[in-house]
């Protein structure tokens, strides 16, 4: 395969169909855990983690597994490499497991996973699989670490605050008090919080495009866009 | 046909018996971690200095609706030094918080004073109710030292009501039922001081019948 394909593939699953901006995939986790950025950091990591072993395994085995019982076979997968993730999760990240808590399990009903799997991970050989997994992983938990990095700052003035639960002690000092003595706003810790702020991200991510657009395209096209947009 | 199907079941074996093997290798370190965490909770309350026996693994179920919040068994554990008591821990829960029950761990020294308490879960409204929670504020330390006859009992309430005890900006109901548990909770320990030292631990047979 070639060069420009796997470029292409990154940016799928970092920007242009990144599974939260674009899809708006797996909004449940997205939108409950991101009260911190290590709390995003550690649920964006587990869901990359999945996504990558789940493309790899299902790419292995497309070949001889048919379609009538593909969608099981995937389903199967996904929820054991889940399973395993969470007591992994359990056993060496203990204080982190307990704060996640339900949201490790469900990572199985996030359909960004198996929307990977059935799209590209059972069309396509193991390494662009692997690739796609990772990209969109990793597209995934940029979101999770955007978010959670907004809503700390705003709700409680502080960033990578108990980060230590998952680096480990040497992260100990890491948390920034970016306000001093900060009240701390209600809004940005509860869930409207998490709607609020995803929609901006949304919001920003297409400015951005529409900006991108209007420079790679020709004057006659933009002001027909920009009538479109208007109207 | 029955190849497909085959496949499918050979799936199913495969995935069942990953999650199988993990959950061998990593159950020992889960129950440890579970424990150690627990323990951690209650050494904060009572020091590991201060007792010598096992303490998780000393405990009793009593039931007092009434008193402890809640109609289920509530366990009470107990720490010794040297065969004598020391100090009891309670794990009352206070049933009428803003949203749903507040789980404390209460630990009352034998003579009957205060030496900490925790939360151990509650739903009180995030920068309002959880100020209650060691993670947002000291609050909850103010009652170490206390004891039912300090204050008295026009003093164990919410200072809105009356007592000594300081409510939040725009929540006192959070507040309020914690102080409430709290003083039921010395209330029962002082009523059943004896029996709660001198109960043996039930086997684990026994524990099973308890929680039916």
């Amino acid at each position: 395969m070639a060069q420009n394909e796997y470029s292409a593939i990154a940016q799928q699953g970092l920007w242009k169909n990144n599974p939260a901006l674009v899809q708006i995939l797996g909004l449940c986790p997205l939108l409950a855990v991101t009260s911190t950025v290590i709390n995003g950091l550690a649920l964006g990591l587990a869901t990359m983690l999945t996504l990558v072993l789940s493309n790899v395994t299902v790419s292995l085995i497309r070949n001889f597994v048919s379609p009538e019982i593909r969608i099981p076979v995937f389903v199967l997968v996904i929820a054991s490499i889940v399973t395993v993730i969470e007591l992994a999760m359990h056993a060496y990240f203990h204080e982190l497991y307990l704060i996640l808590g339900i949201f490790i399990p469900l990572i199985v009903t996030n359909c960004a996973i198996i929307a990977r799997a059935e799209a590209f991970a059972s069309k396509n050989p193991v390494f662009p699989a692997f690739l796609d997994g990772l990209m969109m992983g990793l597209g995934f938990a940029a979101v999770l670490v955007v978010l959670g990095s907004m809503r700390e700052v705003l709700g409680q003035g502080t960033l990578f605050a108990n980060a230590h639960l998952l680096l480990g002690d040497i992260a100990l000092g890491f948390e920034i008090t970016v306000i001093e003595d900060y009240r701390g706003f209600l809004l940005a810790v509860l869930p409207p919080g998490a709607f609020i702020g995803l929609g901006i991200l949304i919001a920003l991510k297409n400015v951005i495009d529409s900006r991108l657009e209007k420079r790679r395209q020709p004057a006659p096209l933009i002001s027909t866009e920009a009538k479109a947009t208007a109207a | 046909m029955l190849i497909t199907a085959l496949l499918l079941g050979i799936f199913a074996i495969l995935g069942t018996g990953l999650v199988a093997l993990t959950f061998q290798n990593t159950e020992e370190r889960i129950e440890q971690n579970e424990r150690e965490y627990f323990l951690r909770t209650l050494n904060a309350l009572v020091p590991s200095s201060v007792y010598d026996n096992v303490l998780y693994e000393d405990l009793i179920t009593v039931e007092s609706a009434t008193l402890l919040g809640s109609k289920k068994p509530v366990e009470i554990y107990r720490a010794r030094k040297d065969g004598k008591p020391v100090a009891a821990i309670l794990t009352p829960i206070a049933p009428d918080g803003y949203s749903g029950n507040i789980k404390l761990l209460i630990a009352i020294r034998y003579e009957g004073e205060i030496m900490g308490v925790r939360v151990v879960s509650h739903l009180e409204t995030p920068g309002l109710g959880d100020g209650i929670d060691i993670a947002k504020s000291d609050w909850i330390d103010s009652f170490n030292g206390h004891s039912l006859a300090n204050p008295d009992e026009l003093g164990w309430r919410v200072e809105k009501d009356g007592g000594i005890f300081d409510q939040f900006t725009g929540a006192t109901i959070s507040p309020r039922a914690v102080v409430k548990a709290v003083y039921n909770s010395l209330k029962y320990y002082q009523q059943h001081r004896d029996k709660i030292f001198s109960l043996s631990s039930p086997s684990p047979k026994d524990e099973q019948n308890g929680a039916e």
